[in-house]
């Protein structure tokens, strides 16, 4: 696996395939249409919710047991109040005024949403270019203020994953379950 | 006991799939295309799932969870070098290699033509340029749609990478692995997300 890992090549074909899958999956769930994204943030339109939770529970099932059997590593994101929170309300702001995520703003272009291709993607583009190569220096303090590092619920909460990732799904469940039974 | 663990997580994780397959075919009993892939839309629950299979998937093969805004900040820089080399080429007549594609890009460029193969096979494909919602809320101008999504689109762009991440990077890949800061960013993502569009429908529209 390692090897596999290390073929460069091979791995941006790898890259290009996972990108043709998410983008096809993407398209077919209807989250790169602007209405249902919309239509989440107005709390009308649960599909966007009910695509992000059923790939949590999925994915995070797969995702531990490949770690404790060494296959895999985990990616944990360092995070601060003011990297995250600040970051995450401004990203927040930006979704809801052009009604795509990066991810889907993507594929929007793609089904020929030309507000997507021409505003969305190219706005995207200087807007995280703008980050990388000014404020980056700039907000240095404000990125380290409320540092709580590169952890996850276990190690927060220290308690054994395999109980975090029950509750986690078990309340995730439950939550889908709302969903539907309110009629969403 | 390792071995009775895994066989625990087995279980759970069949017991998982069964129930989405079930919640999945509920919803797509309306449908009746007899191809698959022809249908316009699948189900979130089997497009959830799906999502979670591919990240197994790019882990497992790449070492890599699944995010784009990443890339976005990269080809900024590769073009940005672009323009800049060609000021340097001007003066010194030298040429420096081309900054590489990272998998991340690829990602994104497969994302794209993952998405208009769907669009296409299922005939959803439609150049349209102000959506139907903002039409019959702000009017049908194309310019002020087209600033509204490149402002939007900016700031997305600036929180994005101020957050170390999307609605992919922190709001998928993130949450599963149980990162306490993509949590966080979720959680963030949807409060800006649900303050700034009822603001745009309620308050303006």
């Amino acid at each position: 696996m390692e090897k596999l890992r290390q073929k460069k090549g091979l791995q941006l074909f790898f890259g290009f395939l996972i990108g043709i899958c998410f983008g096809f999956l993407l398209q077919k769930g209807g989250i790169t249409r602007y209405h249902i994204i919309i239509g989440q943030l107005l709390l009308k339109d649960f599909t966007v919710v009910k695509v992000m939770l059923t790939a949590i529970i999925v994915g995070m099932t797969g995702i531990y047991l490949m770690q404790s059997m060494n296959l895999v590593k985990l990616h944990a994101k360092p995070g601060s109040v003011g990297q995250t929170v600040i970051g995450g309300l401004i990203f927040g702001v930006g979704f809801g005024v052009l009604g795509y995520c990066p991810g889907t703003v993507t594929g929007a272009a793609a089904q020929g949403s030309l507000d997507a291709l021409l505003g969305g993607m190219v706005g995207l583009l200087f807007g995280a270019g703008t980050f990388k190569m000014f404020a980056g220096n700039l907000l240095k303090d404000v990125l380290k203020k409320g540092y709580f590092g590169e952890i996850t619920l276990p190690q927060l909460l220290k308690i054994n994953k395999w109980i975090v990732i029950i509750i986690t799904t078990a309340i995730l469940l439950c939550v889908l379950y709302i969903i539907e039974k309110l009629g969403y | 006991m390792n071995r009775n663990r895994t066989i625990k997580v087995i279980f759970l994780i069949s017991f998982l799939l069964n129930t989405t397959i079930a919640l999945g075919q509920e919803q797509n009993s309306i449908s009746t295309d007899n191809n698959w892939f022809q249908q316009v839309r699948w189900s979130p629950y089997v497009v959830g799932a799906g999502i979670g299979i591919l990240s197994w998937i790019s882990f497992l093969l790449s070492d890599h969870p699944l995010g784009v805004s990443g890339a976005y900040a990269q080809s900024y820089g590769m073009i940005e070098k672009w323009f800049k080399r060609k000021d340097v080429e001007q003066q010194s007549g030298m040429q420096k290699n081309a900054p590489a594609i990272s998998w991340e890009i690829m990602l994104v460029i497969g994302l794209f033509i993952g998405a208009f193969l769907s669009a296409i096979i299922s005939r959803d494909f439609r150049f349209e340029f102000v959506p139907q919602l903002w039409d019959t809320k702000f009017g049908d101008n194309a310019f002020i749609r087209w600033l509204v999504a490149l402002i939007g689109g900016f700031i997305m762009g600036l929180g994005a990478r101020w957050a170390g991440g999307c609605t992919s990077g922190h709001g998928i890949s993130g949450t599963l692995q149980l990162v306490v800061s993509s949590w966080v960013a979720v959680v963030c993502f949807f409060i800006g997300g649900i303050a700034a569009t009822m603001f745009i429908y309620y308050v303006i529209g």
